[in-house]
């Protein structure tokens, strides 16, 4: 990037970086496109626009480590903390400069089965049986993996089961824990292991999509999480006023109808649906969702659940 | 600077000047990095080090990847020195290119050699699915990791043994038989112990690469705390935790058991010179 960044910028094009996470590929592809039409129709040049991929907790870890990224979209709020603690280059209250605490679009944790659903899985309770085997990220390395452990949590205290020793049991039947949301959907489908992948609900239509509906399904458990993934400008990382616009009408833009129809199609639950088509709008159940709030906040779930020695850790050290 | 080391000249010129790059270099691309791990490392403590590399997880972790990099390792010097042999001593059709494949593992992304490896034995794969007929699960098992290892280890045994057969002349072995040496006992006798200082080379090479590899395991490997989480792994779980210095705990356990590991083959290697007297 300092190689780029270095070159004479000709007719002024202006560049933006935007360091997301895994399953935001498709998304942000087309989302790019969009922007730079809105943008050139608002009467200036058309941007440079680089989305870089990984999973959210290596984003945030190379942010803080100097990755030049003008703004950061990622899979949950703590991600975005930690860039903020690390490196001051983020105000605190980064959550309060765009509605919807950030998060311009949403998402939640379903079930994908195999066709039929031959172990007839319907809700988080099932997980735990004997010889059910359940696919799902290390939640120390994917941000997703720690909105599909929370949600099972959810489940557990909704339903009068020591939430503790019911997620305990739930990864005991979990053969492979992958890095990142993107390679447990690469095990579940291409491989072939498993009989449930917890996954995005965004991340599960996708493999409809690409893979077949003939074969998985998608089961939606009687309760899940409202999936927060926030944006947010780098502020310590932007040069100059020039960029500080395009930034934040970047992420501003999120919010207008069609980039939220867009995110619809890309199967994320957006909050406005005046443009998006009735078949994308429709598509996404009404569920009980509880949110990170009812967990105090990240900043207390997440040393709580997923920091050194804290819940999940326990899990694979009392045997 | 060319009289210091000694008194006798060298024939060739520019002893002070190549010395100064190579210092220079080495300290750039390799003593610095280290460098760079170990002083914040250490200056966290002796104490919080230990805490952290002492607890069952990182043990565990630690064990696994040493002693899995010990077997493949081990696998790869056996096989390791029969492919050698086999590509120096034997004419046969599609020799260069079995020769140029040995290469592979070097210039393969590890990433690709992982995914490769994990749609062959994954239970739907091409062996895997022959394999969990039988009852046997590769990947995802600590003998999926042992597979990955022994792949991206292979090449570093072939190519540091393979010279030195190519410089044993027949004359040795037939010489052998000649004084009425049995096959088992000239190979015993006469090219193994020829053979082992390269041999264990190769084999501390293979171990060395084993044991830091990242890229090729975690497809394979499973990643389940305890069981099939390898240490490299473990620390990068620890910088995703923002927790640097654990991170760097575990980096320098690492290193230091390597080098001790090295030190020892290196022990073992001079004693075996000393009592070949040769290569």
């Amino acid at each position: 990037m300092a190689a780029l960044s270095m070159t004479p910028t000709v007719g002024h094009a202006q560049q933006l970086l935007n360091a997301s996470y895994d399953p935001t590929r498709e998304f942000y592809r087309q989302y790019n496109a969009l922007f730079i039409d809105h943008w050139r129709a608002e009467g200036h040049d058309a941007p440079r626009i680089d989305t870089t991929h990984a999973g959210s907790g290596a984003q945030a870890r190379a942010v803080i480590d100097g990755l030049n990224a003008h703004v950061v979209t990622l899979a949950l709020a703590a991600d975005i903390d930690a860039v903020a603690t690390a490196t001051g280059k983020i105000p605190a209250d980064w959550q309060s400069r765009l509605p919807h605490g950030s998060s311009p679009y949403t998402s939640t944790i379903v079930f994908l089965v195999r066709d039929g659903n031959p172990k007839g899985i319907a809700d988080w309770g099932d997980l735990t049986g004997d010889g059910i085997e359940v696919i799902t990220p290390n939640p120390k390395t994917s941000g997703g993996a720690r909105w599909n452990y929370l949600a099972a949590w959810a489940w557990a205290e909704q339903n009068g089961r020591d939430p503790k020793e019911f997620v305990g049991q739930l990864y005991r039947n979990v053969p492979v824990l992958d890095t990142g949301a993107r390679g447990s959907t690469t095990t579940f489908t291409q491989r072939g292991i498993g009989d449930v992948l917890l996954a995005w609900e965004n991340e599960a239509w996708l493999a409809l999509e690409e893979l077949g509906e003939d074969e998985f399904d998608i089961v939606v458990p009687s309760v899940s999480i409202l999936a927060e993934p926030p944006v947010t400008v780098v502020d310590g990382n932007i040069a100059n006023d020039d960029q500080r616009a395009l930034a934040e009408e970047y992420l501003t833009y999120l919010y207008s109808p069609e980039a939220q129809a867009l995110a619809m199609k890309n199967f994320y639950r957006a909050w406005d649906t005046s443009a998006a088509t009735p078949e994308d709008a429709a598509r996404f159940p009404d569920l009980n969702l509880v949110t990170i709030a009812d967990f105090g906040g990240w900043a207390k779930a997440q040393p709580e659940h997923f920091g050194d020695g804290g819940t999940f850790d326990q899990i694979y050290t009392a045997k | 600077m060319g009289t210091w080391l000694g008194t006798r000249r060298s024939a060739m010129p520019g002893f002070g000047l190549s010395m100064g790059i190579t210092l220079t270099l080495l300290s750039i691309v390799v003593l610095l990095p280290i460098g760079a791990l170990l002083v914040p490392g250490l200056a966290w403590g002796p104490a919080e080090i230990w805490a952290t590399i002492s607890t069952e997880r990182v043990r565990a972790a630690l064990f696994l990847s040493f002693r899995i990099s010990l077997l493949a390792a081990l696998f790869n010097l056996v096989f390791g020195v029969v492919l050698a042999w086999v590509l120096v001593r034997y004419e046969f059709p599609g020799r260069r290119l079995v020769d140029a494949a040995v290469d592979l593992p070097f210039a393969l992304p590890t990433a690709v050699a992982g995914i490769a490896l994990t749609a062959l034995y994954a239970p739907n794969g091409l062996f895997g699915s022959v394999l969990s007929d039988m009852g046997l699960r590769i990947a995802y098992t600590q003998i999926g990791i042992f597979i990955a290892l022994v792949f991206v280890g292979l090449p570093f045994v072939t190519r540091t043994v393979q010279p030195v057969i190519a410089e044993i002349e027949k004359e040795v072995e037939e010489a052998s038989a000649t004084l009425g040496a049995t096959r088992g006992y000239t190979l015993r006798r006469v090219i193994l112990p020829m053979l082992m200082p390269a041999a264990l080379t190769g084999f501390a090479l293979s171990l060395a690469r084993s044991v830091g590899e990242y890229g090729s395991v975690i497809f394979i490997a499973g990643n389940i705390p305890g069981r099939t989480e390898i240490a490299p792994l473990l620390i990068v779980i620890r910088l995703e935790e923002f927790n640097y210095n654990a991170a760097a705990a575990i980096g320098i356990a690492m290193l230091l058991i390597s080098f001790a590991m090295l030190l020892i083959i290196n022990i073992i290697q001079v004693w075996s010179r000393r009592r070949i007297g040769y290569v």
